[in-house]
């Protein structure tokens, strides 16, 4: 086990360094020179010039420049914004609560309706149900996000008027962010209606963001249910003459979860690339819209910053999902 | 199936291994519907010009917004309508098939390429190069696929080509992992040690012995990138990253219509229905694939 972990370890490293390097070049093959790219000043004088030439450290060779970058990456030293004059880190971490909230609520959304649809597909296999479950799976799995937003908006914001367009709160609330939790917030403020209005703002994203999920999930709930399905031990269950209930929902569900944990755990990269298009389309203030929006202002520490935190959020909860399922599933162990 | 006598590579078996493909493929009823909406597709991109009303950038300036010809204030010279500017929607959709079908076959083709060249490279080299190649592919696929599209672009600047580059690059870790993955376990067969001992060099082994024997998982897997890349390119059309106006690219033409969603819902609409038509055609095709390809679903 512990020679497992060292060896998952050893593929962590030299990958962590790998994105380092490529959000380290990224500022330097921008189109351009990379000191006015990375002062965003313009018109600069020589003098202006050759300082700033020292102080990004330009004129020491290259791998010290790498060397200085990622000792300062590791100190949580990212650099500053053009635009807002605050330093990256502090910026990703006050974005951070509303990208976490929506994918959490989108994540519970999939699970929630994903999960069921799965294993009462895989149960009625054949059957009318699963074949229109699986259809509307596949479609969910093909949905063009951002177009299926407008639709949902056209739908509930325009013709019925149930939700809003954009935004996280209604302008009338003011609290203090205590979690950055917009849900959490808007009870601890004791307005009335303030957590009506998060939860009205949560829903359209949510379904927008968990459509694909969800789609991915319910395959793979179903795949993973009539594999167990199918094994002696189900056969014997039932022979006992255990109700379907129990044989499904703990016998074969339990094991089915497996590569379903897997899934959930191995989605947080698409829900990040989903986050991208679905806080443009809302306005969602998260960590999505800000790097489109920097890209756009071309507020380049941010979007190498971004790229970085982002790249290494992933890396970290892949590495805890395989670890996770070493633990609970022995042949992994085995096979490396 | 019986395992027989091992008559591989001759003429008679290519075309019984086709008829037992389409056998299979034939099962999956989502499949053979897929196929079919595909290869419509395919027409409509090839003969775009022929088969369109107008031409995709010509303004009716007297008809704009105009609504689908069954809706009240319809017209039959537009059946789908006109967009803001009054050029005919059904003719920038036609044209719109040439950009997605462009984009998929180069995408597949160049990330497919690359990605086999550098999986039989890392299967069959010694361990540290293979090591350095699928560290290399593990820093990309790090990266949320969309983020690094649209990083790459901001990068090369905003264009059609720039984005089937970038996507080309992010899907190409996909291919290199299956094929890595399928010569390891082809390079220990019997057949692979025969013909090295008969004194076939290197570059023989890998691309005429084994590459052959790995292509059921990358064909599957070029299927389903071929629709992946359609919905990246859109995406990043729509977040203006990718085709630029006035190009009737499905995904751009969305991101043009965005600010007329509750005025004219037709804009909207008729882009993303064809965008979701074509993928999930191509997706229904893939399923089916992989069921006729792999031997292991073969029962299910």
């Amino acid at each position: 086990m512990i020679r497992y972990l060292l060896a998952r370890l050893l593929t962590f490293l030299p990958t962590f360094l790998g994105v380092t390097l490529i959000s380290f070049a990224f500022i330097r093959v921008l189109p351009g020179d990379p000191i006015v790219v990375m002062a965003g000043e313009r018109g600069l004088t020589e003098e202006r010039y050759a300082e700033l030439y020292r102080q990004f450290g330009f004129d020491q060779p290259l791998p010290v420049q790498f060397w200085n970058y990622l000792t300062g990456v590791l100190q949580g030293d990212l650099g500053t914004s053009y635009v807002t004059k605050r330093p990256v880190w502090d910026e990703f971490f006050a974005l951070f609560p509303a990208t976490l909230e929506l994918s959490l609520c989108a994540i519970v959304f999939a699970v929630a309706i994903g999960l069921p649809a799965g294993v009462i597909a895989a149960v009625n296999r054949g059957k009318l149900f699963d074949r229109v479950l699986m259809s509307t799976a596949l479609v969910g799995y093909s949905m063009p996000i951002f177009w299926w937003a407008l639709l949902l908006i056209i739908v509930f914001s325009g013709n019925l008027g149930w939700t809003p367009v954009s935004g996280r709160m209604d302008l009338i609330y003011y609290f203090p962010q205590v979690t950055g939790f917009m849900l959490i917030d808007s009870l601890l403020s004791g307005q009335d209606g303030a957590f009506g209005s998060a939860v009205r703002h949560l829903i359209l994203p949510t379904i927008v963001l968990g459509t694909i999920p969800l789609a991915v999930i319910a395959r793979q709930t179903r795949s993973a249910m009539l594999e167990v399905l199918s094994e002696d031990y189900i056969r014997t269950a039932r022979a006992k003459g255990l109700s379907p209930l129990r044989v499904n929902g703990l016998h074969a569900l339990r094991n089915a979860m497996i590569p379903v944990i897997t899934v959930i755990g191995l989605s947080v990269g698409t829900l990040l690339a989903g986050a991208i298009l679905t806080e443009t389309i809302f306005s969602w203030p998260g960590i999505g819209k800000w790097m489109v929006d920097s890209i756009f202002r071309r507020d380049y520490p941010v979007v190498q910053g971004g790229l970085l935190l982002i790249a290494s959020m992933v890396m970290v909860v892949n590495l805890t999902v395989d670890i996770v399922y070493s633990l609970i599933n022995p042949k992994i162990r085995a096979r490396k | 199936m019986t395992a027989g006598p091992d008559v591989r590579g001759t003429v008679p078996v290519r075309q019984g291994r086709l008829a037992e493909f389409w056998f299979y493929f034939r099962e999956n009823r989502g499949a053979v519907i897929g196929l079919y909406v595909f290869a419509v597709f395919v027409v409509v991109a090839l003969f775009a010009p022929l088969l369109a009303p107008y031409d995709p950038t010509e303004q009716f300036r007297q008809s704009t917004l105009l609504p689908p010809a069954w809706a009240e204030g319809g017209s039959w010279a537009f059946p789908l309508g006109t967009d803001p500017l009054g050029r005919d929607m059904l003719s920038r959709l036609i044209h719109g098939a040439r950009f997605s079908f462009f984009v998929g076959i180069v995408v597949v083709v160049v990330a497919a390429s690359g990605g086999i060249l550098l999986g039989l490279i890392a299967g069959f080299a010694p361990k540290w190069l293979d090591t350095l190649i699928m560290r290399l592919m593990d820093v990309i696929l790090a990266f949320p696929s969309l983020l690094l599209a649209l990083v790459l672009v901001a990068i090369l600047g905003p264009s059609l080509t720039n984005a089937m580059i970038a996507i080309a690059l992010v899907l190409q870790p996909h291919y290199v992992r299956l094929t890595r993955a399928s010569v390891l376990s082809e390079r220990t067969r019997d057949y692979v040690v025969a013909a090295r001992v008969a004194g076939a060099k290197l570059p023989r082994l890998m691309f005429v012995t084994v590459l052959p024997n790995c292509l059921a998982p990358i064909i599957v897997q070029a299927a389903l990138s071929f629709s992946t890349a359609i919905l990246d390119a859109a995406a990043l059309g729509f977040l203006g990253m990718g085709a630029q106006p006035p190009t009737p690219e499905w995904g751009t033409m969305l991101a043009e219509a965005r600010e007329f969603i509750l005025r004219a819902w037709w804009v909207v609409t008729f882009p993303g229905v064809a965008i979701l038509v074509t993928v999930l055609a191509i997706n229904l095709m893939g399923d089916g694939l992989r069921d006729a390809l792999d031997p292991k679903l073969k029962r299910s």
